[in-house]
């Protein structure tokens, strides 16, 4: 098992190595100087000239790349062109915002998906299911940049309940650590903080979730019928089984390969959908601004979330293939 | 004496009867039409379809373009705007009802754009195999790792933004999803005895290609292809909203949905609610359609997947 992970991770290095010349290249067809828009509608040919001196837009395009890949390998993902700050320094900051909202996100779906895909298997073609199941059609045909804006019209503009932008109100003073809001207040002991950052997170999530929620419910729910028209469930119930006992421990073991294999595909779900998120709840994670910096052309950010991403998403897979093997002791890697 | 002659008339029964031609089309349809969700579905559709076609062209005569009044902002739903007017004084119904043209055409053209080239090259590489299959699934994959919506403000980003360069961009995103489909299909399909002996005969692989794995392969493409038009139409309206499908004047739902944004701290929640009431009408329509689809296509699924 550890020298499958080892090859694995040593596997994605060519697919990294393919993504970034992609997207170099891709961000280059892109119209637009960069050096001329940060320059400012004023700036002379000189001062543009030394913009692209600095950041070294005037060289060949092969040899702008080998620049940067060796940059990359020491950890150096360049500076934004327009704030000038270090990528890698901002990662750091963004990326918990985005990854708390995301695994709150992912932890809602899981809670009520899940369960509502056991019920609604289990007690097929009742009302139950088909309230569920009308529910998760509902959760996949919601765009969910109209369901944040009313969710924070409602709860956060009328009634005032929750708080409708930002991680933190601006008055509640919590020393970072990880950046992750709620660890960060459990670590420093601060309770004012921990429920401030709670209340924050509630509406972006929900927004976040529904998609994702939707689909483990209906994908739970077919695996589910899958699986107990099988032979062996028939068994387990004549073997006197109480019914709970067949569908956690039989059934839904045996269902739940598909479901986590829909589980690894929400990274992707999560992040366009954080872009949304992130814009309605004016969230200061890596969604929004990668959005802007496409905007405005910001290459160096692009390409470094790019390759970020794409390693994020490659090493999420990697997770999904290795518990394959830990739900399902018939599947092993040599 | 009776088993004799009753397995006699059950052989004289084969034998003579002659099978009925019902075709998998028709087959497929009569099951669709037993399905109570892809008639909603199809009903919805069809609903919009109407609306957007037939009754706002010729009983709304009103160009959301330019027909504006001032006098009449932001008013809420009342018997003459049913659902409100807009920061223009423009009727919201109206602009919905035009704007159900927009969503349509993007999405199928998306769609079409994306299930064409997808399906040529799914179908192709996991024909031919070897390198030519490494390569095309390997860029398919590497497309797939970004975030479509992502990818999609990229691409609209690259090109500028506007319907035409949304078309293109969520085409893209959507190209690798129809390959990898294709390409399973045809992996089943290849290895099956019809294909051996059509290639032991010596039938070029290309009309092998469209005359025997195609058809055979269609099934799981069809209904890909109603419910990705569910997602190109959200995704529109995400762009919209993002500010880089539709430009302004344009009733396109994302775009009417950004401009309502601006107005709900006054309290012009109609501006918002009913833009997005029609996104989700339309989409849920298509996503029953798939569905029923499905189970119309594949009677195995139907039996499992109720």
């Amino acid at each position: 098992m550890t020298s499958y992970i080892i090859r694995r991770l040593l596997s994605l290095i060519p697919t990294l190595f393919g993504v970034s010349i992609i997207v170099f290249l891709f961000l280059r067809m892109i119209p637009g100087d960069p050096a001329l828009a940060l320059g400012g509608e004023h700036a002379t040919e000189a001062t543009v000239e030394r913009i692209r001196e600095e950041f070294g837009l005037n060289e060949s395009l092969p040899r702008q790349y080998i620049t940067y890949m060796g940059k990359i390998l020491r950890g150096d993902l360049g500076r934004s062109i327009l704030s000038k700050r270090p990528i890698a320094d901002e990662i750091r900051v963004r990326f918990p915002a985005t990854l708390e909202l995301s695994v709150c996100a992912l932890i809602l779906a899981l809670v009520v998906g899940l369960p509502a895909g056991i019920i609604s298997a289990t007690k097929r073609n009742t009302p139950i299911d088909n309230i569920a199941m009308v529910g998760s059609l509902l959760g996949i045909s919601m765009p969910i940049f109209w369901l944040g804006l009313m969710l924070n019209w409602f709860f956060a503009v009328q009634l005032g309940w929750l708080p409708s932008v930002t991680r933190l109100d601006a008055s509640i003073d919590l020393q970072r650590i990880t950046n992750l809001i709620i660890v960060d207040s459990i670590l420093t002991g601060n309770a004012e903080a921990l429920l401030n950052g709670i209340k924050h997170l509630i509406l972006p999530s929900i927004a976040l979730s529904t998609i994702s929620m939707a689909i483990i419910a209906r994908m739970t729910r077919s695996a589910m019928l899958e699986v107990l028209g099988q032979d062996y469930i028939r068994t387990a119930r004549a073997k006197g089984l109480i019914e709970r006992v067949v569908t956690v421990r039989h059934a839904l073991k045996n269902a739940l390969l598909p479901v986590i294999t829909v589980l690894g595909l929400q990274v992707g779900v999560l992040l366009s959908g954080a872009v949304l998120t992130e814009t309605i709840f004016a969230w200061p994670g890596i969604g929004r601004w990668l959005y802007l910096s496409i905007l405005s052309r910001d290459y160096p950010i692009v390409q470094g979330m790019a390759l970020f991403i794409t390693a994020l998403f490659l090493v999420v897979n990697l997770l999904v293939d290795v518990s394959y093997a830990l739900v399902d002791p018939r599947i092993r890697y040599e | 004496m009776t088993t004799s002659s009753e397995t006699l008339e059950g052989m004289q029964a084969l034998e003579y009867t002659p099978r009925r031609e019902r075709g998998l089309v028709r087959d497929a349809l009569r099951r669709l039409w037993g399905n109570r969700g892809a008639k909603v579905g199809l009903a919805i559709v069809l609903f919009f379809v109407i609306v957007g076609y037939v009754i706002a062209p010729l009983f709304f005569p009103y160009n959301p373009r330019t027909d504006r009044d001032l006098s009449g902002r932001l008013s809420p739903p009342t018997r003459e705007h049913p659902f409100g007017t807009d920061e223009l004084g423009r009727d919201i119904l109206t602009r919905i009802a035009h704007g159900t043209r927009i969503s349509f055409t993007v999405g199928l053209f998306a769609v079409l754009f994306a299930s064409t080239v997808g399906t040529v090259l799914g179908l192709t590489s996991g024909y031919v195999g070897g390198s030519v299959e490494t390569v095309v699934m390997r860029s398919m994959d590497v497309v797939l790792a970004f975030p479509a919506l992502l990818l999609a403000i990229a691409i609209v980003a690259m090109r500028g933004p506007g319907l035409n360069n949304t078309m293109f961009a969520l085409g893209i995103t959507y190209i690798p999803i129809y390959a990898r489909l294709a390409r399973s299909s045809v992996m089943g399909i290849k290895e099956l005895d019809y294909i051996t002996a059509a290639t032991a005969v010596g039938v070029p692989s290309r009309r092998i290609l469209v005359r025997h794995v195609l058809p055979n392969s269609l099934s799981p493409l069809i209904v890909q292809f109603t419910l990705m038009i569910a997602t190109a139409i959200i995704e529109t309206a995400a762009l919209g909203f993002l500010g880089l499908g539709a430009q302004p004047p344009s009733p396109e739902w994302g775009a009417m949905l950004s401009n309502g944004y601006k107005f709900l701290t006054v309290g012009a929640w109609w501006a918002l609610m009913f833009p997005g009431l029609a996104i989700i009408f339309v989409v849920i329509g298509f996503n029953l359609v798939g569905d029923g689809l499905r189970d119309a296509l594949d009677p195995r699924l139907r039996r499992v997947g109720g």
